[in-house]
């Protein structure tokens, strides 16, 4: 058994096993932590493949980003979970099906499936061996393809735009802080001198 | 990989968006920074700014394809750019005054048109399956925002939401058609598809992926049988964005329309001009026939454009230089009258607020004669009575089918022509000849001017614009062929 292998088989048993947990634990905080798991373990196994670029882009964006996000959902969000999780051993069964059905579906394509033996001549942008995968898709990106990225670009500042055209309330019976306001306050706005007569009170 | 970006002035073909995208960036930071109350300053310097994108196009007229044959600036995409710069800087000259009654008093409005004004741009320059896909996205999503911007209004959130429902649906068929058509001749670059389908000998999965890609586009231009959005949006969004709908996009969508069918499509111009030839019959028809009982002023406007596009698609089925020629002048002249038609409706203001139905309309001879008369010169245009502009623009299309043979398709234009002159001779009886009940407020001076300016090109079409008009799209058509 070569390293690489060996390393394969470790992986990919730590990535199912935490997959199973992410479903099965009981505490949903728990739940993020093997979905954290869960995603280091793929991205090392993208680490073997050779895809080092993805391995990374796995971990900053899904564990740093996305799961820590999730972490906060659910730690904020007081979801009562055990009431979700009722007749989960009832429905089992149905969802045994659809999963074999879906299996069986996908080891039929997966089987069948061939891949044109010209296609690689005939590719759009064919693939570079010499370089590595993250210049290739730098390449792709930001030099093949970079008007299509930055239109995409606008489309997504659109998107952001109309969100916040359409949601965003302004209230105006709510008291916000103004900073200018309050560092440019004088002392003569804010106190008052009072000569109160002796024996007589405010 | 080496990239065809090698200094600035090799983006030279690109300048025109180049200086819209960074322009509309600053004007939203500009916005964003310098208060939400100025919203008319803001649309001032958007409207400066297409009318300087407008300069640029002028000023540097390079043409050339760019980023490895994703974009292509030629002699047809430049000719629909003025027509959707045009169209677009009107629409905002429409809503200068009217903004805040309409409830559009926000600055993002008139991002919201810059932007959707670049994916117009990046669509009629498209020269790529992917460039047309992220173009109209650009636009349409700019537009579903857009149209539900008065969010408090229940009419307008409902046309925005239901613009956007059915513009993701067509979105997926255009997407499907466009993987189907990937699949099948592995290129993603339209004058690639081509060379590609000359081999192939028209297999049928292509002709599916080019029956959906085509269905995609023609919800975008609203003809029938995709054309269900068109009378509720119209209705429901606030009018200066229906006049900006009706105008600028339609143009965009239809240089798309012509682009994909002539250049990638060339090789199977029969089976592509069945679809064009049910489409046009389909939508001239059945506008005539809807427009007849509609009440609202917008909804009848709508029905209006969606036969316009039946007209225009006229010339389109022709599949020659000639009915393109014909179809780029016909989007001109559509644009011009549509921006006339809307500055009129959107001057039409009685005590009780703006004036929506055709009956509120009674009288209004005696009391504003001036836009009465454009109303009545521009309705006789789109009847398209001699010599009024809208004469030539159907003339155009028609002589284009006839050249081609397509008989039938000419004489049921014709008489769809004749029917649809009912409706739009309905408003100048109502307008003339019934007694005034309502007193109309003073029209707004800018809407005055737009409204004059086109009549003024409709009436005097044949002498001023028309020629240079023509010899324009001539070379327009000329540079797809």
């Amino acid at each position: 058994m070569t390293l690489a292998l060996f390393f394969f088989y470790v992986f990919s048993v730590i990535a199912v096993a935490s997959a199973l947990m992410v479903i099965a634990s009981r505490n949903p905080v728990h739940s993020v932590l093997f979905l954290i798991l869960c995603f280091v373990n793929a991205a090392g196994l993208f680490m073997l493949a050779g895809a080092e670029f993805l391995a990374l882009i796995l971990i900053v964006v899904y564990v740093g980003a996305v799961a820590v996000l999730f972490l906060f959902v659910t730690m904020m969000l007081d979801v009562d979970f055990a009431s979700l999780r009722q007749g989960m051993l009832q429905y089992a069964p149905v969802g045994v099906v659809v999963g074999l059905i879906l299996l069986v579906e996908l080891l039929l394509v997966g089987g069948s499936f061939v891949i044109s033996p010209n296609v690689t001549s005939t590719s759009v942008v064919p693939i570079d061996q010499t370089i590595d995968n993250t210049r290739a898709l730098g390449q792709v990106i930001y030099t093949r393809y970079v008007f299509l990225f930055q239109g995409a670009g606008a489309v997504l500042l659109v998107a952001m735009i109309g969100a916040i055209v359409l949601t965003l309330q302004h209230k105006t019976n709510v008291k916000r802080q103004n900073v200018m306001r309050q560092i440019s306050r004088k002392r003569s706005e804010g106190t008052e001198l009072v000569k109160v007569k002796s024996g007589q009170g405010v | 990989m080496t990239s065809d970006i090698v200094s600035f002035a090799s983006l030279a073909p690109a300048w025109p968006e180049l200086v819209l995208a960074v322009g509309a960036i600053v004007l939203l930071l500009a916005g964003v920074i310098w208060s939400r109350e100025r919203s008319t300053a803001i649309a001032f310097l958007a409207i400066v700014l297409l009318v300087a994108v407008i300069a640029v196009a002028i000023w540097q007229p390079a043409e050339g394809v760019l980023f490895n044959g994703a974009f292509i600036s030629d002699g047809f995409s430049r000719y629909m750019k003025f027509l959707v710069l045009g169209g677009s800087a009107f629409a905002l000259i429409l809503s200068t005054s009217t903004a805040k009654p309409m409830g559009l008093d926000k600055f993002e409005y008139s991002i919201l048109v810059l932007l959707a004004t670049l994916g117009m741009m990046v669509m009629v320059s498209a020269n790529d399956l992917m460039s047309l896909y992220v173009g109209l996205e650009l636009q349409s999503l700019a537009l579903y925002v857009v149209a539900a911007l008065k969010r408090e209004d229940p009419k307008a959130t409902e046309a925005g939401l239901k613009y956007f429902v059915l513009g993701a649906l067509s979105s997926g068929m255009l997407l499907y058609g466009a993987s189907l058509v990937y699949g099948f001749t592995g290129m993603t670059q339209l004058d690639r598809i081509v060379g590609a389908i000359a081999l192939d000998n028209r297999s049928i999965g292509l002709i599916f992926g080019m029956v959906f890609l085509l269905a995609g586009i023609a919800f975008k231009i609203s003809a029938v049988p995709f054309h269900m959005w068109t009378p509720d949006v119209y209705e429901g969004a606030p009018t200066p964005v229906t006049g900006f709908f009706a105008a600028a996009p339609k143009v965009a969508a239809m240089a798309l329309f012509i682009r994909v069918v002539t250049v990638s499509f060339g090789p199977v111009t029969h089976d592509w001009q069945q679809i064009v030839i049910f489409l046009s019959i389909a939508s001239m028809v059945l506008a005539a026939f809807a427009a007849i009982g509609q009440n609202n002023l917008k909804r009848l406007l709508a029905y209006s454009s969606i036969g316009h596009v039946g007209f225009a698609l006229v010339g389109l089925s022709a599949g020659t230089a000639v009915g393109v020629e014909g179809v780029a002048v016909y989007m001109a002249i559509y644009v011009a009258m549509t921006i006339g038609i809307f500055a009129a409706v959107l001057s039409l203001k009685t005590k009780d607020g703006f004036v929506e139905t055709i009956p509120q309309l009674a009288g209004l001879a005696q009391k504003r004669p001036f836009i009465a008369a454009m109303i009545a010169i521009i309705m006789f245009s789109f009847i398209g009575l001699p010599p009024l502009a809208g004469f030539f623009a159907k003339w155009q299309v028609f002589l284009a089918a006839v050249d081609a043979h397509l008989f039938v398709l000419a004489v049921i234009g014709v008489l769809a022509s004749a029917v649809s002159a009912f409706y739009y001779l309905r408003i100048i009886k109502v307008m003339y000849f019934d007694e005034p009940k309502e007193e109309f407020a003073v029209a707004p001076a800018e809407l005055t001017a737009v409204m004059g300016l086109s009549g003024f090109l409709i009436v005097t079409y044949f002498v001023t614009v028309g020629s240079p008009l023509y010899a324009a799209a001539h070379s327009a058509a000329g540079s797809l062929f």
